[in-house]
């Protein structure tokens, strides 16, 4: 794979992009769920916790890495599913949210 | 290296990533979107045990068990009112589990020649994942009041912080210079004491805007986590959340009317020990139920403005009811929602959706400002500081320049209040001593079941 830190800093930026684009229309109605749902997000640092517990060579080591990896499933699971339950009190009367939906794009 | 169709998986899991964030910000795909993202890091896991060699397995499992029971145990038991601070609490063990995979990636860059890059992404993700992670303990002690809420500032803190910051960097030279543990455990305990010291001069008010800060932190230490791992996903994940937590920060701060280094630092300019106001003895006008029911059930325009209050009392079914019967009396009802109503940005709308209450009922701060002159009786319930003219008054409030909702333009303001106490951020309201405010004194949730009953009494 391509370690060149340009394209990293390519990627990079190209994300930063990205991530203003998409949610810079953002009614404060959401504010709570968006971030709560960002915060799920970063949760994939359980990836690189596997990573790196998956290639310990000791056992202090390998400790400290199931600790990481605790902590980030906490993050990453307790964050979707908490997420999840504030949208399904937004969606729960359901036509009152499509009319509102549409009364925004009237406007 | 990364076989090619798991990188082309982790593409697939970042553009669930980008759905998911585009999702969230509109109502009607909010929760589709969430669960897209979930998704995209359910098959992000399972690609990386596929891809690698892992080894431990069964021990990571477990631990990913773990981590997934307390995750879903912590989001079914949580209150919707305790929500910022459980938010706080995930970002935080986030933060702290980028700092430690960093640490423990530095055990084995050490073992080869480690590029310049590699130790300045290292140094960062340790600093910044510490600070996020120590950072979000003291914001989950302020919101859950085991500390107090006021702005924490003592003489030579500017000293000490910059102390801090010049150790983190002279901390991150040596890092980069001399790869070792010493300095990366020196590295996390500065991060952590840094973290400390950048939420306590935040008021309790301002702390939610903080945690999306930190939260963004956290977002950032995931990406440079994702280029020492060489990890595309990481990068481009914790690059997405990083940006787009920054922008949040700053929509929240301009909902409140705030700069985000008033949010910082304003407390260190000495303005907020304004906060300190005792509790005056002033005369108010208080009243009985029977005396606000008749208000409420001749009025023909009502506008309610809920607060956190109302939703530590459970009383926001009692409320709905109420709302109900006025309305079957003709009354027209509306709830003004502030922005920042409850303790976060949109925590208002998740309270009183919880309690069913029609969306459409819900009126944002833009739309209902101007109808406070129209209105009969402005019902402040559980709320404060977001009806403080203070905020327009008096400079060097804490909340000063925050937009609040014009409630003494009402003909009557009625205030449902456990006590004279101050608000959230501190500091002492004026409208309680208006002439055409009225008190009325009482746990929310008994004294609306006593409004209730006796509006019901007069409808019979």
């Amino acid at each position: 794979m391509n370690t060149d830190p340009l394209v990293w800093l390519t990627i990079f930026v190209l994300a930063v992009f990205v991530g203003v684009e998409v949610i810079s229309k953002v009614s404060s109605t959401l504010h709570t769920p968006l971030m709560s749902g960002a915060n799920a997000i970063h949760g994939v640092i359980l990836i690189g916790a596997i990573l790196v517990a998956g290639s310990a060579q000791s056992t202090p080591i390998l400790v400290l890495g199931l600790v990481a990896v605790i902590l980030a499933s906490i993050n990453m699971v307790g964050g979707f599913v908490v997420t999840d339950r504030m949208l399904v009190m937004f969606s729960r009367p359901k036509k009152a949210i499509d009319k509102s939906v549409h009364r925004e794009v009237e406007q | 290296m990364t076989p090619a169709w798991a990188q082309l998986g982790y593409l697939v899991a970042a553009v669930c990533f980008i759905v998911a964030l585009k999702g969230l910000s509109s109502p009607k795909n909010a929760r589709r979107g969430n669960l897209i993202g979930a998704a995209g890091a359910v098959l992000a896991c399972v690609i990386v045990f596929f891809a690698t060699d892992i080894q431990h397995l069964l021990p990571i499992l477990a631990a990913i068990a773990a981590g997934t029971a307390i995750g879903v145990l912590g989001a079914y038991r949580v209150q919707m009112t305790q929500m910022p601070q459980l938010v706080a609490l995930f970002n935080g063990v986030g933060g702290g589990a980028a700092a430690i995979v960093a640490i423990i990636e530095l055990t084995e860059l050490r073992n080869g020649a480690a590029p310049v890059f590699e130790l300045i992404a290292t140094a960062f993700t340790i600093v910044v994942g510490s600070i996020s992670f120590a950072g979000s303990v003291v914001t989950f002690l302020k919101l859950q009041e085991l500390m107090t809420t006021r702005p924490v500032v003592f003489a030579g803190y500017p000293v000490l912080y910059g102390l801090g910051l010049l150790a983190a960097v002279a901390f991150s030279v040596g890092l980069v210079i001399a790869p070792s543990l010493i300095f990366a455990v020196l590295l996390a305990a500065v991060g952590a004491a840094l973290g400390v010291l950048l939420v306590l001069p935040v008021g309790g008010a301002d702390v939610p805007i903080v945690i999306s800060l930190l939260n963004a932190f956290t977002g950032l230490t995931v990406a440079a986590s994702g280029y020492l791992l060489e990890n595309i996903l990481l990068l481009i994940a914790g690059t997405l959340v990083g940006s787009a937590g920054t922008l949040l920060t700053r929509l929240m701060a301009n909902a409140m009317g705030r700069s985000l280094i008033n949010i910082l630092f304003g407390a260190l300019k000495g303005g907020s020990t304004l906060g300190a106001t005792t509790m005056s003895d002033r005369p108010v006008k208080s009243a009985g139920p029977a005396d606000v029911a008749i208000l409420l059930a001749y009025a023909q325009r009502v506008i309610i403005v809920p607060g956190y209050g109302l939703a530590v009392a459970q009383a926001q079914h009692t409320l709905r009811q109420l709302v109900d019967l006025l309305q079957e009396r003709g009354v027209r009802v509306d709830y003004a929602i502030h922005p920042v109503a409850g303790r976060m940005p949109g925590h208002m709308n998740v309270l009183l959706a919880e309690a069913q209450v029609p969306y459409e009922q819900l009126k944002e701060m833009d739309e209902i400002d101007p109808e406070f002159k129209q209105a009969d009786v402005a019902l402040v319930v559980g709320a404060n500081d977001v009806v403080n003219p203070a905020a327009e008054t008096t400079p060097g409030a804490p909340i000063y320049g925050m937009p609040i909702l014009h409630a003494n333009q009402a003909r009557q303001v009625v205030f449902m209040k456990r006590s004279m106490r101050p608000g959230f951020a501190g500091i002492e309201n004026e409208l309680l001593f208006e002439p055409t405010t009225t008190l009325l004194f009482g746990d929310a949730k008994d004294t609306m079941s006593k409004l209730l009953s006796e509006l019901k009494a007069l409808t019979v």
